[in-house]
């Protein structure tokens, strides 16, 4: 499977913008080089804000400059961004419903090295919670290329999650990406698994392992996880046997809690796969950190047997 | 004195070694933030900490933390070589299950804060020096910084605290090599550093963080500091001892390949002969 880069598809993608829409502007705290937030500063660096290493005056700034029309895209991990920054982002961004976009880099178990300190399990379930946001997930770099370019034509906050590591590409530019809309990869009778960001392309394998054992599993990918597209997620798990939820993240306040949610009037039974309530630690490589979570086919294709 | 100074320039020398063991070939690892700061972290641990490595719990020894918590490896290097845990560890560092993470965590032994978000090891410290004082003890609380870090604000909300608090017995130490993550530290000007330490009440001594006579006195003298904490603000190299990796973002967390690995050891080992030859 072909694979890519979803920080540079996002470097390249925001330059690109940059150059129709002067508005756009960068920050970064001391990571640029590996948010890819330095493609814009090399282009048009007075354009690009170096804050230092500083995340919480990055975010305030930031809110200064979208109450005076620019459209600003803020950068740092996103462990620091969402975490260090809580308080800004709240008060700051989500309560006015300013125009700003966070971007999470090096998001996930992707930093698989940094450990616990540096990996998201928790990000998106601290943005969910705030009124006003958006969040992206994407499932790779090509998606991102276009939910950039929609969080730009967006007037409102956005909190974009991005991964370090090369996911692998499932989707073209005809793909239709659309802020708040579910996306259907296969199609399926027995389950429907809800997935995004890399669990996307672990279902997809797990999609064929079913398939040999006589599972036919419907593939959904949930990029927009708030405002979850709810119609049809309700849709979806209606003529199933079973819902199973995939995510690289705490299974408290991801997507498998959001898809709970909106099918708590409905008779269905659903599994979340997800990181168990705990924190990541360093190892060697990215998948042997995903293999040590349970984020697995392996453990896809376990849950879908078991709950159908 | 002098057998003395030789003696931790040796030392360091080691700690450089185990640096460079933690970091294997490879693999990512922080070189540059590890190697500025390896001969303060010698200077403290085997001349000026009191410690035990038999007793890590001790209640009354001093403390030392890594707000720069990416430049653990400097650390763990030196508790290894106290014989905090066995040297083989150093082989396993950012392996799953490791004792030796990424970043500082407490379960280590040795290791007194969880830190890798950087900012937040000086107000960890400075609750740490108000229970010394609370428990009637005489323990003293370093913290070391980075010159990058200092951006962070939380940094000067516990400078403000600890002069307010007069916490004579915590000692900041500022790796000042002048280069952060992505480029010198002058993307982002921080005026003058020893300036607003001095402002806030903070006695402060400069000092170059490769010298170690200025080290070991720089550390006795703050000993003798009533009243006020004190800042050690010492100039060093980012990635010393590593030629190709001096002063450069670039080895700031980067994989060393078989040959820079090769050369990286020469250079060490000439090191070694260069300092028992003094
Ligand atoms: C809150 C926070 N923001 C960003 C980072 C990512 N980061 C790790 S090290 C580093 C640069 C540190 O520079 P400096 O303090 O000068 O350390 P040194 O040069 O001594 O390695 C950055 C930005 C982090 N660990 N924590």
């Amino acid at each position: 499977m072909n694979r890519a880069d979803q920080r540079k598809a996002y470097g390249e993608e925001l330059l690109s913008l940059a150059r129709e829409n002067e508005n756009i502007v960068a920050l970064d705290a001391d990571l640029s080089a590996s948010t890819m937030s330095c493609f814009l500063e090399a282009e048009y660096p007075e354009r690009f804000f170096e804050m230092g290493i500083a995340e919480q005056n990055m975010v305030s700034t930031a809110a200064g400059l979208a109450l005076c029309g620019k459209i600003p895209f803020v950068n740092s991990f996103a462990v620091f961004l969402t975490g260090r920054a809580y308080d800004q982002i709240r008060q700051g961004i989500a309560l006015p419903g300013l125009n700003v976009k966070l971007v999470g880099s090096s998001s996930g178990l992707s930093d698989f090295g940094d450990g616990g300190t540096h990996q998201s399990i928790e990000d998106i379930s601290i943005m969910r919670s705030l009124p006003n946001m958006t969040i992206i997930a994407p499932l790779d770099a090509v998606e991102t290329r276009m939910a950039v370019r929609e969080m730009v034509k967006y007037n409102g906050p956005v909190y974009l999650r991005l991964s370090r590591s090369e996911l692998p590409v499932l989707t073209t530019e005809e793909y239709p990406f659309e802020i708040g809309k579910v996306r259907k990869i296969t199609d399926g009778e027995d389950v429907t698994i809800f997935a995004n960001g890399i669990m996307v392309s672990k279902a997809l394998e797990a999609h064929s392992e079913l398939k040999k054992r006589g599972i036919s599993a419907r593939i959904i990918n949930v990029s927009t996880i708030k405002p979850l597209d709810v119609e049809m997620v309700r849709k979806y798990s209606a003529d199933v046997r079973a819902v199973v939820t995939a995510e690289e993240h705490s299974i408290i306040g991801g997507l498998g809690s959001a898809v709970c949610e909106a099918l708590s009037t409905e008779a269905v039974k659903i599994k979340r796969i997800g990181i168990n309530d705990c924190f990541g630690q360093s190892a060697d490589n990215y998948e042997e950190l995903l293999e040590y979570y349970g984020l697995t086919v392996s453990e896809i294709v376990r849950s879908v047997e078991e709950i159908i | 004195m002098k057998e003395l100074i030789k003696e931790l320039e040796r030392k360091s020398v080691q700690i450089r070694k185990n640096i460079l063991e933690s970091i294997g070939i490879n693999k990512k690892g922080h070189v540059g933030g590890s190697m500025s700061s390896a001969d303060i972290v010698t200077a403290l641990y085997f001349y000026k900490m009191k410690h035990n490595p038999a007793a890590p719990d001790c209640p009354d020894r001093d403390r030392l933390i890594f707000s720069k918590g990416h430049s653990v490896l400097a650390q763990y290097a030196a508790l290894a070589e106290a014989g905090y845990f066995p040297r083989e560890e150093l082989k396993k560092t950012k392996t799953l299950g490791s004792i030796l993470q990424g970043h500082p965590e407490i379960r280590t032994p040795g290791i007194e804060a969880n830190t890798g978000s950087l900012g937040q090891g000086l107000s960890i410290g400075l609750g740490m020096a108000l229970a010394a004082r609370l428990d009637g003890l005489k323990y003293r609380v370093y913290v070391i910084l980075g010159d990058g870090e200092l951006a962070e604000g939380q940094i000067w909300e516990a400078v403000t605290a600890a002069s307010n608090f007069k916490a004579d017995n915590l000692i900041a130490i500022v790796d000042h090599n002048k280069v952060q993550a992505t480029g010198p530290i002058d993307r982002h000007e921080l005026g003058n550093i020893k300036a607003r330490f001095e402002a806030t009440g903070w006695e402060t001594i400069e000092i170059d963080g490769h010298n170690m006579e200025e080290i070991v006195s720089a550390l006795d003298a703050a000993d003798e500091v009533n009243g006020r904490p004190t800042v050690i603000i010492a100039h060093t190299i980012k990635g010393k001892g590593v030629s190709f990796a001096e002063n450069k973002a670039a080895y700031h967390n980067n994989g060393l390949t078989e040959e820079e690995y090769r050369q990286a050891v020469e250079e060490l080992e000439k090191l070694h002969i260069e300092v028992e030859g003094r």
